[in-house]
């Protein structure tokens, strides 16, 4: 990319975020949005206002983020063992793909929405019901694209390996993942995308602190500043991760950008 | 970049974990090969019908044939990757498929190197496989890499070298299985006409210096009576061997004299007419 190019696709993106951020802030502070939706005006917060709260609330934003940023991270982390680990035995054992398959497929059929109750009623306020609330929101896509990784392997390959006397374990550890990491990377930040989401579910299932805990008490008391505010923080820190991941995915798959001949 | 060895190689072109018991000696020339009244099929599909095949040890034999005649199948039957339906292969002894594999290196059509690794770490792959640390894996595959005239690639991934540089890459990597013998399937298919050539006269090269038991399976006719002692022309499927031609003097260090000269030209004419009358 010149950097020409470069830099009208950094800059685009920013010009109409800010021109959208320039329409809200007029919006609201002559209280058009606020007499459109016929509610006061107080509960149409300007941006300005929002970053004023994001200021203000800083060492309270800091603090519920941390939280919620610990729960991410740890239901992702467990969602990455399970999905990569499920993914192999999928790949190894073809009686585990006949008996696991349907029911990992099943398992994405009933919502997250619903089993959060239950799961606090079981396991309590405390990070257990969250970390499986979001390791099962992100288990589904990493172990489905690491599978079809495992799956996509050029068949010559194994052959190969057999022929410089590789055995089963050394044709899955020098082939097979190696080949499926490109997919379990595409897999792990589809993830860490919808992780935190599943962070705000759980803890609005139950909670006393995280930011979903914010945002539900914020709006409850009217506070939309600070709700918007939460929302803001809780936004950065899904994009930071992804963003982290795609580095860690070119630092480790750094073979497919070469020339393939 | 990895640790390149100083002293100008002139060493045989065995691997360090080859066969070579008593260094110093000329190489052992490997176990021969003998197929007999081989026969497979996949279901009810016939792919070879028949096969009587011998390799004497130290010797390579061509195998020509129309596409789908079976030729790779019977080099995977040979390396030990599938059981025939029928007959007997031996390598020194008969052996089943299990026992084959370890005595037999292929080298696939096609180059198969691993794109998330460095030339020479695909060239050592057999020494890792076999438990080598990475150094001392990259450490006996350097001697051979310069020979093969890749030094300065190390560290280049497959991606960045040229179709002529893969294949040696690969054929080093089959070579440093260190295994008796040889089995090349389509080694050059993928190149053009003047790469392939410079890579047949490299590969008589190799194997003027460090004698294998070579069954090579090839479309090209030149090819094989160039690099060939003996060239066995197969069928269309189901593949038999319709007529065994011996080359006089195979292997000559000018290729292009060679193969134009009027004794490989007769050769030629009657490998075609064989290929032909198969097919009619």
């Amino acid at each position: 990319m010149s950097t020409r190019a470069r830099l009208v696709s950094l800059t685009a993106p920013a010009a109409v975020i800010l021109a959208l951020l320039g329409l809200w802030e007029v919006a609201a502070q002559w209280d058009l949005l606020a007499d459109l939706l016929n509610i006061r005006d107080f509960l149409v917060p300007a941006p300005s206002e929002i970053a004023q709260a994001l200021w203000e609330e800083r060492a309270l934003l800091a603090e519920d983020a941390w939280v919620t940023l610990r729960e991410v991270l740890a239901g992702f982390a467990l969602a990455l063992a399970a999905g990569l680990g499920l993914a192999v035995l999928l790949h190894l054992s073809e009686t585990a793909r006949r008996a696991l398959y349907p029911l990992l497929v099943a398992s994405q059929t009933i919502p997250i929405i619903v089993i959060a109750p239950v799961l606090v009623v079981w396991f309590g306020f405390g990070i257990v019901p969250k970390l499986l609330i979001i390791a099962l929101i992100c288990f589904f896509p990493i172990t489905v694209n690491a599978y079809d990784g495992l799956r996509s392997v050029d068949p010559e390959l194994p052959k190969m390996l057999r022929t410089l006397g590789a055995d089963r374990r050394q044709i899955l550890v020098r082939a097979e993942l190696p080949w499926a990491a490109p997919f379990a990377f595409s897999g792990a930040k589809i993830a860490i995308a919808v992780a935190v989401i599943g962070a705000v579910f759980a803890e609005w299932a139950g909670s006393n602190e995280g930011l979903g805990h914010l945002i539900l008490v914020s709006s409850g008391e009217l506070s939309t500043a600070l709700t918007f505010a939460a929302i803001a923080v809780l936004s950065a820190i899904a994009i930071a991760l992804f963003a982290l991941l795609a580095l860690v995915e070119r630092r480790v798959v750094d073979w497919r950008e070469e020339p393939s001949r | 970049m990895v640790t390149k060895l100083g002293a100008p190689n002139q060493e045989p072109l065995t691997s360090s974990a080859a066969a070579s018991d008593t260094p110093g000696a000329p190489p052992a020339p490997g176990p021969a090969i003998d197929i007999r009244g081989l026969e497979h099929r996949y279901g009810e599909l016939a792919a070879l019908a028949g096969i009587d095949l011998a390799v004497p040890a130290g010797e390579v034999v061509g195998i020509v044939g129309p596409s789908g005649c079976g030729k790779s199948t019977l080099l995977e039957i040979v390396a030990g990757l599938r059981e025939q339906s029928e007959g007997t292969v031996a390598i020194g002894v008969p052996r089943t498929a299990p026992d084959r594999l370890p005595a037999c290196a292929l080298m696939p059509q096609r180059d198969l190197l691993l794109p998330w690794l460095s030339a020479l770490d695909n060239a050592a792959l057999a020494p890792r496989i076999a438990g080598a640390r990475r150094d001392r894996a990259r450490e006996r595959a350097q001697p051979l890499f310069e020979r093969l005239g890749l030094a300065g690639f190390e560290s280049a991934r497959p991606g960045e070298l040229s179709g002529g540089m893969r294949q040696r890459v690969a054929f080093l990597r089959t070579l440093m299985a260190g295994k008796p013998v040889l089995l090349l399937d389509e080694p050059f298919a993928s190149l053009d006409a003047i790469t392939r050539a410079q890579m047949q006269s490299w590969l008589a090269g190799v194997l003027a210096d460090d004698a294998h038991t070579v069954l090579l399976v090839t479309h090209d006719v030149e090819e094989a009576l160039y690099l060939s002692d003996r060239v066995a022309v197969m069928t269309p499927r189901p593949g038999r061997i319709a007529a065994t031609l011996e080359v006089p003097s195979p292997r000559a260090p000018d290729r292009a004299a060679a193969v134009t000269s009027p004794r490989f030209g007769d050769l030629r004419q009657r490998a075609l007419k064989l290929l032909a009358g198969g097919a009619s």
